[in-house]
């Protein structure tokens, strides 16, 4: 926080934001251990299309490179307006949050339409183990995303009418460490899931 | 937490132009198929780490001296729990695989 430390009380909630900081990455870190079971459950359940469809005939590249594009953006848009909250520049943070959202939200929007379409396809999570396994990991990433979605735009409602207080940048900057984790999980998923099934 | 804010602007910036590239190439491969497949899947898997890397140390801003300690044990400790899980489901379900399908 760019604020020095004026009385007992901000500094009082600096620590308890450090505190909370630290918790927050805790559950980062068992939601990674989740991702990484999901991944090895994934890998293992690569061969078992009984029969159906494969990763090569379902997937596209150009909407996976589309996504990756839109959540690696919307990453360093985050990071913008994170540098806004510690210049106290209140207007900036919301049109960087904005940003962000329209990001996000387009990245959900590809994934949506994606699963739509294999489900339309008849490549529905109950086609094989291998959909199962796909759906079960790309959608808890997609979950996810759309939570934070919503996680941006309840700050960005307390940065419009409480402005940034203490409190108000502490939590934007666990919203912040959540959109940028985000941003490596789907870095694991064109890598191990679409890169490899379209080789 | 940074101090220096165009310090902190650089950060994101390196950060984005070098997952650009730690993207773009694995991408590029696999629209090309420049390489055959097995060298390509291995340009993807350390492009992946890298990015990974990159990630921690220019958007979430891990390093050695201003992260506390805790955060970086806690990353450490985790790393050794998913090398210990993955790893582990690869050995029981592959050794299973080569035993009852082959």
């Amino acid at each position: 926080m760019s604020v020095a430390p004026m009385n007992e009380h901000e500094r009082e909630e600096i620590e308890v934001h450090e505190q909370r900081a630290l918790g927050f990455w805790l559950y980062l870190m068992g939601d990674a251990a989740i991702f990484a079971l999901l991944f090895a459950t994934y890998a293992i359940m690569i061969p078992g299309t009984a029969g159906g469809p494969t990763g090569k005939q379902l997937f596209e590249l150009d909407n996976a490179a589309i996504e990756t594009v839109l959540l690696l953006v919307s990453s360093m848009t985050f990071g913008f307006a994170s540098l806004q909250v510690k210049a106290g520049n209140r207007g900036a943070v919301l049109v960087w949050l904005a940003i962000t959202f329209l990001l996000g939200a387009g990245f959900v929007f590809l994934e949506v339409r994606e699963f739509a379409g294999m489900i339309a396809k008849g490549a529905g999570p109950d086609r094989s183990g291998f959909l199962s396994a796909f759906f079960t990991l790309v959608g808890t990433h997609g979950v996810h995303v759309t939570m934070g979605l919503i996680w941006i735009v309840v700050l960005g409602l307390q940065v419009a009418l409480k402005g940034l207080t203490l409190p108000v940048a502490s939590r934007l900057y666990r919203l912040g460490l959540f959109w940028h984790f985000l941003d490596i999980a789907w870095v694991g998923i064109f890598s191990i899931v679409y890169l490899p099934g379209l080789l | 937490m940074e101090h220096q804010t165009p310090h902190a602007l650089r950060s994101y910036l390196i950060g984005f132009v070098l997952a650009v590239i730690l993207s773009a190439v694995p991408f590029w491969l696999v629209y090309t198929h420049a390489l055959p497949p097995h060298r390509t899947l291995l340009v993807i898997g350390i492009a992946a780490v890298l990015q990974v890397l990159v990630h921690l140390r220019f958007f979430l801003h891990i390093n050695f001296t201003t992260t506390p300690r805790e955060n970086i044990l806690a990353l450490v400790f985790t790393c050794l729990l998913l090398f210990i899980m993955v790893g582990g489901s690869f050995w029981i379900m592959f050794d299973l695989h080569s035993r009852m399908l082959i």
